[in-house]
């Protein structure tokens, strides 16, 4: 008796169901590998610690902040990075990724589940960043404008997706190298935005490069909306008025990074199953 | 079909050469609904590299590929909603546990969890795995156990056909013996179309209505195993498989597509 296939999915169920498979795996394997994650929390919770603690080392309040937003903004956006840049390299190395490629699940759907586990998982390693900080320095945010960092953390999220997106293609790329590429293109981010420092003090060959990173819009923004440059004695947050260009060029990195990120991606799969280079490594 | 590999070997420290390797060379043959179909060759044959083709994973150089109606390369989507695969490595997420993984593939393929659990779970059963081993990571697994996960994995989404890449290589007999006894209740049951590739002669005659033979990336000789060990004039399918191929199925070579 042959059986006819009837598949009991329709509309916007199947798609959702399919962004879930990729929620439910990261969450289980999070669990499971719970040990390194509290070790990843409690370094990034240290090293958060350190560097702010070279702020009140110097008894300036304006260091202090700026040291604070440049690594707790660095603590989120990276760890947004790198869950969806490395997705495709975990999957090598756990023997999956043939699998995942052959089930009936949209590029769209499959890179936008994985980014969205990410974002929760970075936004609770960011609280629990910003909890033990509170511990080690004195920080009062009563006038700054924590509505329009949420809004500027939301915007640059986007435009993080896309870059992660963009970088998750070059496990497919090279079996062998493509995640460590993905580690020196993290690590060239975190030089050219001015996490810790103003980017004008860069060399001048290397200003350019932090025009093209989201994460110079996101920290200037931040900065402005702590209040810190602002000239004045007491601290106070700009309105998010004042931070409007930043917020319009995040948005329209995201806008262009989300769908190149996408078509690269499609491309890179194409090639590597013409090529033979999904394969199972590790 | 066609299939060739192409390789960069370095040379030097910025010198490189190109060879290329044959996977699939000219390889044509069509599957019944409902037909069990056999492919026997060494490593290095070109079976897991067929089974990938099939699998949506690789792309042929030349040639057509249809299968349950719809064309590859073109209709991916379409193929992927039917078929399932069990490979010779049981590709899991080791630390989790068979639920987990295989409520992910449930997710994945957008089945209501509850129902494909349950069908998960009689699968696993009915090959002989316990209840109270569901919750254990499948690192703690036999090999035999982890493959028959994977089986039940292929089978949650109850495609209507199974790609089948030595799924009893590495077994010991019980647990080859389950699986092979699963899969004929499975054609009996719900009319699969089963493609399975395999080393072990036994196994092909005893779970195959036709069965073809891959040597060198080429199909040299298809048919029922009578057929075939008339034609080769031979006792035995293995020794078919000698005279008609020029080598035994112990003989290991590279394949590009082998994992």
């Amino acid at each position: 008796m042959i059986v006819e296939f009837k598949p009991q999915w329709s509309g916007m169920i199947t798609p959702a169901r399919q962004m879930m498979a990729f929620v439910f795996r990261d969450f289980s394997l999070t669990k499971r590998y719970f040990g390194w994650v509290v070790v990843f929390t409690f370094y990034a919770m240290v090293n958060s610690a350190t560097i702010a603690l070279i702020g009140v080392a110097a008894k300036d309040e304006q260091l202090t902040l700026t040291l604070i937003v440049g690594v707790l903004l660095w603590s989120f956006l990276s760890v947004l990075f790198n869950e969806i840049a490395s997705s495709v390299a975990y999957e090598r190395w756990e023997g999956t990724l043939e699998y995942t490629f052959m089930a009936p699940v949209s590029r769209l759907i499959h890179l936008f589940g994985v980014s969205l586990f990410a974002a929760v998982y970075s936004i609770v390693r960011l609280a629990i960043v910003i909890g033990a900080l509170a511990v080690f320095i004195k920080l009062d945010l009563s006038r700054a404008n924590l509505w329009g960092i949420l809004v500027t953390l939301l915007v640059s999220s986007f435009a993080f997706i896309g870059l992660g997106l963009m970088a998750a293609v070059l496990p497919v790329l090279s079996p062998e190298r493509g995640a460590e590429a993905t580690n020196i293109f993290q690590g060239c981010l975190l030089l050219v935005s001015g996490v810790y420092y103003p980017v004008e003090i860069l060399p001048g060959w290397l200003q350019p490069l932090a025009q093209l990173s989201p994460a110079t819009y996101s920290l200037s923004a931040c900065r402005k909306l702590m209040g810190i440059g602002s000239g004045q004695e007491q601290l106070v947050g700009a309105p998010v008025s004042a931070v409007v260009p930043e917020l319009l060029t995040l948005a329209l990195m995201g806008v262009v990074m989300i769908p190149v990120g996408l078509w690269v991606f499609g491309h890179v799969e194409r090639w590597a199953k013409k090529t033979g280079k999904l394969k199972r490594t590790g | 079909m066609h299939k060739v590999f192409r390789k960069r070997k370095r040379q030097g420290i910025f010198r490189y050469t190109r060879t290329e390797q044959w996977a699939v060379k000219d390889v044509s043959f069509e599957v019944a609904l409902g037909e069990t179909y056999g492919l026997l060759g060494p490593n290095g044959s070109g079976k897991s590299t067929l089974i990938r083709i099939l699998s949506t994973l690789l792309i042929p150089d030349h040639g057509e590929v249809r299968l349950m109606g719809h064309k590859l390369p073109d209709e991916e989507r379409a193929v992927r909603w039917k078929i399932g695969r069990v490979s010779v490595d049981a590709a899991f997420y080791k630390r989790l546990s068979a639920r987990e993984n295989l409520l992910y593939s449930a997710y994945l393929y957008g089945l209501e969890p509850k129902r494909a659990e349950k069908r998960a779970f009689d699968i696993l059963e009915r090959l002989g795995i316990e209840s109270r081993r569901f919750s254990d990571p499948l690192e703690e697994m036999s090999r035999g156990m982890q493959q028959k996960v994977s089986i039940a994995r292929a089978l949650m989404i109850n495609p209507p056909m199974l790609l089948l890449d030595e799924p009893t290589t590495g077994l010991d007999p019980k647990s080859k013996r389950d699986v092979q006894r699963f899969l004929e209740e499975l054609r009996e049951e719900e009319g699969t179309t089963i493609l399975l590739t395999t080393h072990d002669m036994n196994e092909a005659e005893h779970l195959c209505a036709r069965i073809g033979f891959l040597a060198h990336g080429k199909l040299v000789a298809e048919g029922t195993a009578e057929e075939l060990k008339e034609q080769a004039q031979a006792v035995t399918l293995e020794d078919a498989f000698i005279k008609m191929t020029g080598e035994s199925l112990n003989d290991d070579k590279e394949e590009g597509g082998k994992t």
